[in-house]
Order: structure tokens, then C-alpha cells, then sequence
């Protein structure tokens, strides 16, 4: 039996390897995250078993519990999933074209773009356009951050490492320019924006997030799939990838934007939740070996089942406070990306 | 020459402490500041300038001089453009502390955060340069780079985290993540000012040996200079320097990384003279941009560093683009 198979369709123009090693790990890692969002949900103030979660999952257990895992808990572990998996591609991608295993949206300032944006919104359109519109606006946040990224870093094309070094600055500018805004503005949404900036899953729901997020993410996931063999190719490196025939630079943009567009999505809803698309792809990469085709799906999975976990930890462990998601995602990985900074030491 | 263009430059430092003075929601006429040192009587003005705008010029002073020193000692010891207390992770490491021994610990009382303060820097600040410094080629840019700026992004997060779940007043919140002079009193700065005074002058000393060690520690040693202890004896300032101000003002960003290049670019590379003018034109950049802070948002203000930050961007960036070390 061979170690992989192809898919192929007809005229050539789409085509993708999936090892079976993959379909074994995915499957494994689809089966734990359907464990931990049941567990999650079950878990809060009030504790429902894991039964019963499954039984309300089909209408059948008491009208209380219903309505729990229902209406309150279940669209907040839903978001996580979506969130999680979103973040974590939007990483793989970027590590793969930027070439940088320390690349991730957050450390490069698209974070910290999408979340001006969504400050924007807050402050501009709050009780006048709807909060359908957020998104639209952290990606549009996103987008114009990356662009001036990619300007400014531009110099004979654009040098990955000048492109994080230079994230690095632009995103602590933004950061700034969100808190002015944050403190010109009435005491209210003060509080609003700034546990958004810290990125926070709490209090969802079905028609106003799991809905507005839920379109985004069915497109661009697949999507990003296709393009699994161009990552590939930009992985080799400039020199390598154009001797194949690649338009590098032409891809690289496609692929940073469809990167900028995922992370952009899941953050307008969660904020800037951080680390977990720096974590998820090397996770990824320990399972299933460096082919993108294969680290997207797995790492997608994992990005879902870290952020669940942290949410978990984040509004059970300190009960009755409610840590927001992104304090405890940063908390990890950041020493996470500092053991990574060690065992690349030789590279840089 | 160099004489000249320092005394210049303290003229516009006196000018600018003036401004900061007289200038802001309440303007104050000159010779009211006058009488409220001589003759205090209580009135209003009066009140606002010792209680408020005096603390406020000085603590700006005090912090800008600091980190433009320290930032300019780190960029020599670590041999890299882009050093400095901000983007080493040094002054979010201090503020870190602050938080959890004020807040968790129960600590209190301005003497014992100042120190707390500088326990944070000198962790933060050696974990940074351990990392920065290990692999084969050494300390490169890019590694001390990215290990500053992932701790800063990690004790940034936990702060942001404790005190959003404390319930602080989010004004109170602010200044621990950005820095702000506004708001504080003399004896503060009374608690800080001598760790301070003695870190400047310990780099001021070290000034020579620093035009030493700025060609390579090869060439340094070669002059016979003993470079570990210079280096050490610099990062002891630079913690001085980095945790009062922060104890004082919070995490101020990117003084540190402005000046020192400025000077260069105004006078050459002679750190005798590099440090006595970066002390001079960071308070100047200090006192300056939080009396700009004043304007943005009247009458509400913005806390300078917010200022400093989008001051200090586009030069970070115009030297990572430059900075043939730093690709």
C-alpha cells in the first residue's frame, strides 16, 4: 500500500497529496476536539455531564439544560473552534511564506491592524450601523496594515526578515494609535475596546457572531487548501522557487492575503487573541511532517482545540472572574515562542 | 563645538520645562509660577503648578533622560541598532512586576516598588540577553530582536490580563502598559531620583571604554580593556536607569531607541559625548511630547507614551530598512 494518495482533477489545474498518515492524525485530532467541546461545554458554574451535553445536542434533555448548552455555552465553543482553526492557518501560511518559524499575525502587526479597526468601528459606528459591519473593518484593518508592511519593507522585493523586524515597530504604533482612540473617547467603550485588544471569546452568539464568522472561514479555508502546493514552492526559498517557473512575489501576495483575511475575520469577533497561530503550525509540522497540504488540516485542528482549552482554563481556573482568552493563549506562547527562538538559534 | 551645541540644547530643555509649566487646559501666566515659589497663597493656579504641572515637567525630565541613556548603552553593548528598554522587553518587564508585587504580593510603599522595579528589568532584560546570545553566530539583531520583543509581548499580555480581571480603573490600567507622566507626585520621583543619579553618572563615567567597545569586543580587548566588566558595569546602569524610570512613569517606548541616533547623527560616534547629549535631548523629547499630549485629545490627555510611540515608529522603521546589521 502506498504511503499516499492523489487527488487529481481532470484538466490538471487542482491537484493534492494527502498521506495517510495525515487522514490518521486528523482523524485522532478531529475525535479530541469533538471530546473538548463537549467537556467545555459541559463545564461552568453549573456542571452539565458530558451525556447530557450530547443529549441536548439532539433537543432531548431538560428544557434548563436546553437552554444552557443551547443558547449560552454552545455558540462561544462553536466561536473557539472557528477562531482556533482560523488563527492557526492564517500562522502556518505566514511561516511558510515568509520562511520564518517565528512568523505568526500577531507578531508581525496584523493583529494589531485588525484590532484598530475594529476600535475604529467601536468609537465611530457604535449605535449607528449595525456590529454585523465589525468584521468588515478589522479586515479591512488588517489589510491596510499589511500593505503598509509590505511597503515598507519592500526593497528589491520583500526580505522576510525586514518584514518582521519592521512589523514589529509598526504594530507597537498601532497599538498606540487604538490607545488614543481608546482614551478620547467615552468611558463605556473604553472598557469594551481594551478587553477586546486583550481578545476575549465571552458572550457569544448564534446570529451575531457564530453567523457573521461562520461564511468567512467556509470560503477561505478551502481555499487556502488549494493553494497548499504554492506554500510548498515558497518554502524553497526565493532562488529555488522561481527556477520551478513560480511567480514568487505574485503568490506571496495571494497567499499573505488570504492569510491577513482569516486572521482578520476571527479576530474582529474574538479580538486579538495571540499565539495561537505561531503554536498550532509547529504542533502541525511535529505530526505530520512540513507538506502544507498536510499541516493546514491538522493545524487547523489543533489551533481549535488550544484555543478551546485556554477558554476553558481562562473562565474556569478563576472563577468568578472571567480572564479573557487572549491573556492565557499569551501566557503560553510566548515562552513557547522563546523556546522556538532557542532551538533556532543558528539561523539568525 | 560639541560645548555649543550642548548648551543649546539645555536652553531648549529650560524653554521647553517653562512650557510645561505654564501651558496646558489652564495657561498660566510666567509671573504667577514665580509667586507660587515665593509667595504661595493657595490659589488655584498656584496649586496646579507645584501639585501638578511641576512633578510632571521634572518626572518627564528625569524619565527622558534615563531611557535616551540607557538606550544608548544598550545599543553598544549589545552592538545593535534597535536596541533599546522598549523593544528589549526591559520596561514591560519592570511594569510586570510592579503590577503583581503592588497587586498580588501586597506590596506597597514607593521604596520597595522602585527596587521590585528593578528586579523585573534585570530579569527581563538578561533573559532577553541570554537568548539574544546564544547560537553560533552570537548576538545578532534579529534573535535580541525577536526574544525582546516576545517577552515584551508576554509581560504586555499578562498585565493587560491581571488588571482588566482586578477591575482597575482603566486609567489606572493605562499607565502600566504605556507609560504617562501625569498624575504623579514629587515624592515619587523623590523615591526614584537617586538610583537614577547614580546610574547616569556610572555611564557617564563609562563613556571612554564605551569608544572602546563600540569597534568589537576584539578590537577592545586588544586595547586591553576588560570587556565583560564594562559590559556589566553598563548593564547595571542601564537597569538603574530603565527600572527607576518606569517606577516612576511606566513602560515610556521608543525614547531609547530615538535619541541615541539622533546624537550619533548630530555629533559622530564619540559616547562621551553621545551619552551627556542623549540625556539632555531625551528629556527635551520627553518633556516636549507630553506637553503635545496635552493638545490631542483637550481636555483630556493622552498619555505620552502613546506619544513617544508614534513618534519614535517611523524611525525604528527608517533604521531597520537602513541597517545593514539588522537584515
Amino acid at each position: 500500500m502506498s504511503k499516499h494518495r492523489i487527488f487529481r482533477s481532470r484538466n490538471a489545474k487542482v491537484s493534492f497529496m494527502l498521506e495517510h498518515r495525515t487522514l490518521w492524525v486528523c482523524l485522532i485530532l478531529a475525535v479530541l476536539c469533538f471530546a473538548v467541546m463537549v467537556i467545555s461545554t459541559g463545564t461552568g458554574s453549573q456542571f452539565i455531564s458530558p451525556l447530557h451535553v450530547m443529549k441536548a445536542l439532539f433537543g432531548d434533555a431538560p428544557p434548563m439544560e436546553q437552554v444552557i448548552v443551547m443558547q449560552l455555552r454552545l455558540p462561544r465553543i462553536i466561536i473557539a473552534v472557528l477562531i482556533g482553526a482560523s488563527l492557526a492557518v492564517a500562522g502556518a501560511i505566514l511561516q511558510g511564506v515568509i520562511r520564518n518559524p517565528l512568523a505568526s499575525p500577531d507578531v508581525i502587526g496584523i493583529t494589531e491592524g485588525a484590532s484598530l479597526g475594529a476600535v475604529l468601528f467601536i468609537f465611530i459606528f457604535t449605535g449607528t450601523v449595525s456590529i454585523h459591519w465589525m468584521p468588515l473593518f478589522a479586515i479591512l484593518g488588517a489589510f491596510f496594515i499589511t500593505g503598509l508592511l509590505y511597503v515598507l519593507a519592500w526593497k528589491n522585493g520583500v526580505s522576510p526578515l525586514r518584514l518582521v523586524l519592521i512589523g514589529i515597530g509598526v504594530s507597537a504604533a498601532i497599538k498606540s494609535i487604538s490607545y488614543m482612540l481608546i482614551i478620547s473617547g467615552p468611558l463605556q467603550l473604553a472598557d469594551r475596546s481594551l478587553t477586546f485588544m486583550a481578545g476575549s471569546i465571552y458572550g457569544m452568539s448564534w446570529d451575531k457572531d457564530v453567523l457573521t464568522l461562520l461564511p468567512w472561514v467556509a470560503v477561505l479555508l478551502p481555499l487556502t487548501w488549494l493553494q497548499a502546493r504554492n506554500v510548498n514552492i515558497q518554502a524553497l526559498g526565493d532562488d529555488v522557487a522561481s527556477s520551478t517557473g513560480a511567480q514568487v512575489q505574485k503568490q506571496r501576495l495571494i497567499l499573505i492575503g488570504l492569510s491577513v483575511a482569516l486572521a482578520g475575520a476571527a479576530i474582529s469577533i474574538g479580538g486579538a487573541i495571540a499565539f495561537i497561530g505561531l503554536m498550532a503550525p509547529h504542533m502541525a509540522r511535529r505530526l505530520v511532517g512540513p507538506s502544507f497540504g498536510s499541516v493546514l488540516p491538522v493545524s487547523a485542528l489543533i489551533g481549535a482545540i488550544l484555543l478551546l482549552v485556554a477558554d476553558l482554563v481562562a473562565r474556569t481556573a478563576f472563577l468568578p472572574r472571567d480572564v479573557p482568552a487572549g491573556v492565557f493563549t499569551a501566557a503560553i506562547g510566548a515562552p513557547f515562542f522563546l523556546y522556538l527562538l532557542y532551538r533556532n538559534r543558528n539561523r539568525f | 563645538m560639541r560645548v555649543l551645541g550642548l548648551l543649546i540644547s539645555l536652553l531648549a530643555l529650560t524653554a521647553a520645562v517653562i512650557g510645561s509649566i505654564t501651558l496646558g487646559v489652564t495657561n498660566i501666566p510666567l509671573h504667577q509660577v514665580w509667586e507660587s515659589f515665593t509667595h504661595f497663597n493657595g490659589s488655584n493656579e498656584h496649586l496646579i503648578i507645584l501639585t501638578a504641572r511641576l512633578p510632571r515637567a521634572l518626572i518627564a525630565l528625569a524619565a527622558g533622560a534615563s531611557l535616551a541613556v540607557s538606550g544608548a548603552l544598550m545599543q553598544v553593548i549589545t552592538r545593535n541598532p534597535i536596541a533599546s528598554p522598549s523593544t528589549l522587553g526591559v520596561n514591560s518587564g519592570a511594569a510586570f512586576f510592579i503590577i503583581i508585587s503592588a497587586g498580588w504580593l501586597g506590596i506597597s510603599g514607593f521604596q520597595s516598588l522602585t527596587w521590585v522595579a528593578m528586579i523585573g528589568a534585570a530579569v527581563s532584560g538578561g533573559i532577553v540577553f541570554f537568548l539574544g546570545s546564544i547560537g553560533r553566530d552570537g548576538m545578532t539583531p534579529v534573535k535580541i530582536t525577536l526574544a525582546g520583543a516576545s517577552m515584551a509581548a508576554f509581560f504586555h499580555s499578562l498585565t493587560q490580563g491581571l488588571m482588566l480581571s482586578d477591575g482597575k480603573m482603566f486609567d489606572q490600567v493605562l499607565i502600566w502598559l504605556v507609560g504617562s507622566v501625569a498624575g504623579r507626585d514629587l515624592n515619587q520621583l523623590a523615591a526614584v531620583w537617586p538610583y537614577m543619579a547614580v546610574g547616569m553618572l556610572a555611564a557617564l563615567l563609562l563613556g571612554r571604554h564605551l569608544n572602546a567597545l563600540s569597534m568589537g569586543d576584539d578590537i577592545a580587548q586588544s586595547l586591553g580593556q576588560k570587556t565583560a566588566v564594562i559590559k556589566l558595569l553598563a548593564a547595571a546602569a542601564v537597569i538603574l536607569l530603565a527600572g527607576g524610570s518606569v517606577a516612576v512613569a511606566g513602560p515610556i517606548a521608543f525614547v531609547g531607541i530615538i535619541i541615541p541616533h539622533i546624537v550619533r547623527y548630530l555629533i559622530g560616534n564619540d559616547y562621551r559625548w553621545i551619552l551627556p547629549y542623549s540625556a539632555v535631548l531625551g528629556a527635551l523629547l520627553l518633556v516636549t511630547a507630553d506637553l503635545g499630549s496635552r493638545y490631542i485629545a483637550m481636555p483630556k490627555e493622552v498619555p505620552v507614551g502613546v506619544m513617544t510611540a508614534i513618534i519614535g515608529v517611523p524611525f525604528f522603521v527608517y533604521i531597520a530598512r537602513k541597517g545593514r546589521r539588522a537584515q
